[in-house]
């Protein structure tokens, strides 16, 4: 979206072409893949490797059932959800109060901390990880769900301070300050009228972190053996496996991500400064 | 009882002194206003009082009860945000009734409070209603029925009505006098509009550059300000200044003419004079050439020039005059005030 002409100019021709060229082209470079995926994957094995391909696949859910059934991919399935769901916890009750304190305090060091935050996620996890296997082992969380979360947490974590400080910064300083007046200690009239407002936003944030953990596939891969996640799951077990099942593989994957992004697409947009009401 | 003491208070941000020693104290059910300019520290010291903020010395008492180390929901006091604050997720209502639950009081007495102070505010009607659906007018009215249904000793305002629009605001200054003076509490009133401050308060605190210059009634404030800062500041226009020469003790030369003042050690003094306290008369004190004339319906507004000094006079709108006029100005003898250029403080 970077290079399109503004909408103001649109009375030229050429130049509304190019935008509405554009918009399709990222829309099909989104939208082409996941079709792919989803087709191949609703289609009888046979058809996966067929030519010419129909249009509308013959939703026969062999392969997806087999995937479903094929050994290990439930307790996959299982480990991932559960780091998912104790990174989303971790790093919103990690973020959040992060991302009050630099919306509401004044402190040494706060734009140092800002940029801190960010930093992490320019180092590279491959450079990362091999230090931090060694370590897991060491202190005995390799091969952990609880350790895998808390490199989850890691990556996830700056989104949840970031995101929550623009959520709080979004609410007027003047509305705590009234609770104060009305007989709320700082506590109270956080939870009776700043954790209502900001509610839905760290609900997203939540689910934010939720889907960087459950797409997470590197950290995943190394750092455990018995307990994968579906992501190491696959990348093992479905190098050798037949073009049906990886897709299936990959439409189980995709799927859930997709979701839970398009039910916060709202308060994602409003995080990310992009007026959408 | 809630008289409001507030004891050598002072208050600095960093290198930046907000408030110096103030020392201010408010009688029980009284309506103080704290006027001034932006900048001059009058919210800073409200917030003081409600606890917003912490003072970097001094005290603050209310009913005879040192308060400034509590917190703000322990001081008895209510506050009305000039952005109003009504909490956007809780209808009108639940606002009103907000400080009521956290009282803990049983439903009836909730119910009782809410519709009583919400009929006195005219928002019954608007009861079911979320902070989205209200007009600005209404959102005030709901944080001030927010802040009287606790019943507070104190009641602060932090320019209630500067959101609103002129007509609007007019309205409100009126009622809201009215209800306050009701409801027995202690007022603390910020605002920068002078005739806002006049109209409503019992007294009038002026503050300039984290002082208070002067705290008086506002006619006194008016008739007799204390500072040169004070008598420029309140009065729109505000009051006029002309450099006076000692001729004797009690005698000073005013634009070339004889006028008795005050007897003083000071060379120079300032003559000062409201605009509406001169009367044209021939062979009058003062002459003034006539600048420019504007016509306000009621009156006329004539700025004139004094030995290089700006002038402006109030006259009927009957008398006809045009710039470039002189006016033969008679000033009334006990309205005229006297300020030491030095001190700037009145003589």
């Amino acid at each position: 979206m970077s290079t399109q002409p503004n909408m103001v100019v649109g009375q030229s021709r050429a130049a509304r072409w190019a935008f509405n060229g554009s918009v399709l082209f990222l829309c099909l470079w989104v939208l082409v893949p996941i079709y792919l995926l989803l087709s191949n994957a609703l289609s009888a094995p046979s058809e996966v490797t067929a030519f010419p391909k129909k249009l509308v696949p013959s939703f026969d859910t062999e392969s997806v059932e087999f995937f479903l059934y094929f050994h290990g991919v439930g307790k996959a399935l299982w480990s991932s959800i559960k780091v998912a769901f104790i990174t989303m916890i971790m790093s919103i009750l990690i973020g959040a109060p992060a991302g009050y304190a630099l919306s509401r305090f004044d402190f040494r060091g706060k734009n140092a901390f800002r940029i801190l935050v960010l930093m992490t996620r320019a180092f590279p996890l491959p450079l990362l990880a091999l230090p931090m296997a060694v370590m897991f082992i060491r202190v005995g969380l390799d091969d952990t769900i609880f350790g895998l979360a808390i490199v989850h947490t890691t990556l996830a974590l700056p989104f949840a301070v970031l995101i929550t400080y623009s959520l709080f910064s979004g609410i007027p300083i003047e509305l705590e300050e009234a609770a104060w007046t009305l007989g709320c200690n700082r506590v109270q009239a956080f939870i009776k009228v700043i954790f209502p407002l900001v509610l839905p936003g760290i609900a997203a944030s939540a689910i934010f972190a939720f889907v960087v953990s459950w797409n997470e596939v590197f950290a995943a891969a190394v750092l455990t053996i018995d307990n994968r996640t579906l992501p190491a799951f696959l990348l093992q077990s479905l190098d050798d496996a037949p073009l049906h099942l990886k897709f299936a593989g990959g439409a189980v994957m995709v799927l859930p991500a997709l979701i839970f992004i398009f039910l916060v697409r709202k308060y994602l947009f409003a995080m990310w400064g992009i007026a959408n009401r | 009882m809630a008289e409001i003491q507030i004891k050598q208070v002072s208050k600095s941000f960093g290198k930046v002194v907000a408030l110096h020693s103030i020392d201010l104290t408010i009688a029980d059910q009284e309506f103080v206003v704290l006027l001034g300019a932006s900048g001059c520290g009058k919210t800073t010291l409200l917030r003081i009082i409600a606890g917003l903020e912490t003072a970097t010395s001094g005290e603050v008492h209310i009913g005879g009860k040192r308060i400034d180390h509590l917190p703000p929901k322990d001081r008895g006091i209510a506050m009305v945000f000039q952005n109003y604050a009504v909490f956007p997720h809780l209808t009108v209502y639940e606002n009103i009734a907000f400080g009521l639950r956290m009282a803990k009081l049983n439903q009836s007495e909730v119910d009782r409070r809410v519709n009583r102070t919400a009929s006195m505010m005219h928002i019954e009607q608007l009861l079911q209603r979320y902070s989205g659906q209200l007009s600005g007018g209404q959102r005030q009215r709901v944080a001030v029925a927010r802040a009287l249904a606790t019943e507070p000793e104190v009641i602060l305002m932090d320019e209630p009505l500067s959101n609103l629009d002129a007509l609007l605001r007019m309205e409100m200054r009126a009622e809201l006098k009215g209800i306050l003076a009701e409801s027995n509490t202690t007022t603390v009133y910020v605002t920068h509009d002078q005739v806002e401050a006049m109209s409503m308060a019992d007294r009038i605190a002026v503050m300039h550059g984290g002082d208070i210059v002067q705290a008086a009634t506002p006619v006194e404030v008016y008739r007799n300000p204390a500072a040169h800062f004070v008598a420029s500041f309140i009065g729109n226009p505000p009051m006029n200044f002309v450099p006076a020469k000692k001729i004797k003790d009690g005698l000073w030369s005013v634009a070339g003419a004889q006028i008795s003042g005050p007897s003083s050690t000071k060379n120079e003094l300032q003559f000062a004079i409201r605009p509406e306290d001169l009367t044209p008369k021939e062979n009058g004190l003062l002459k003034a050439k006539v600048a420019l004339v504007e016509p306000l319906g009621s009156h006329l507004l004539v700025s004139c020039n004094i030995e290089n000094n700006l002038f402006r006079v109030i006259l009927d709108s009957d008398s006809s005059i045009s710039s470039g006029d002189i006016l033969s100005l008679q000033p009334m003898e006990d309205r005229v005030r006297w300020f030491d250029p030095e001190t700037e403080l009145a003589v």
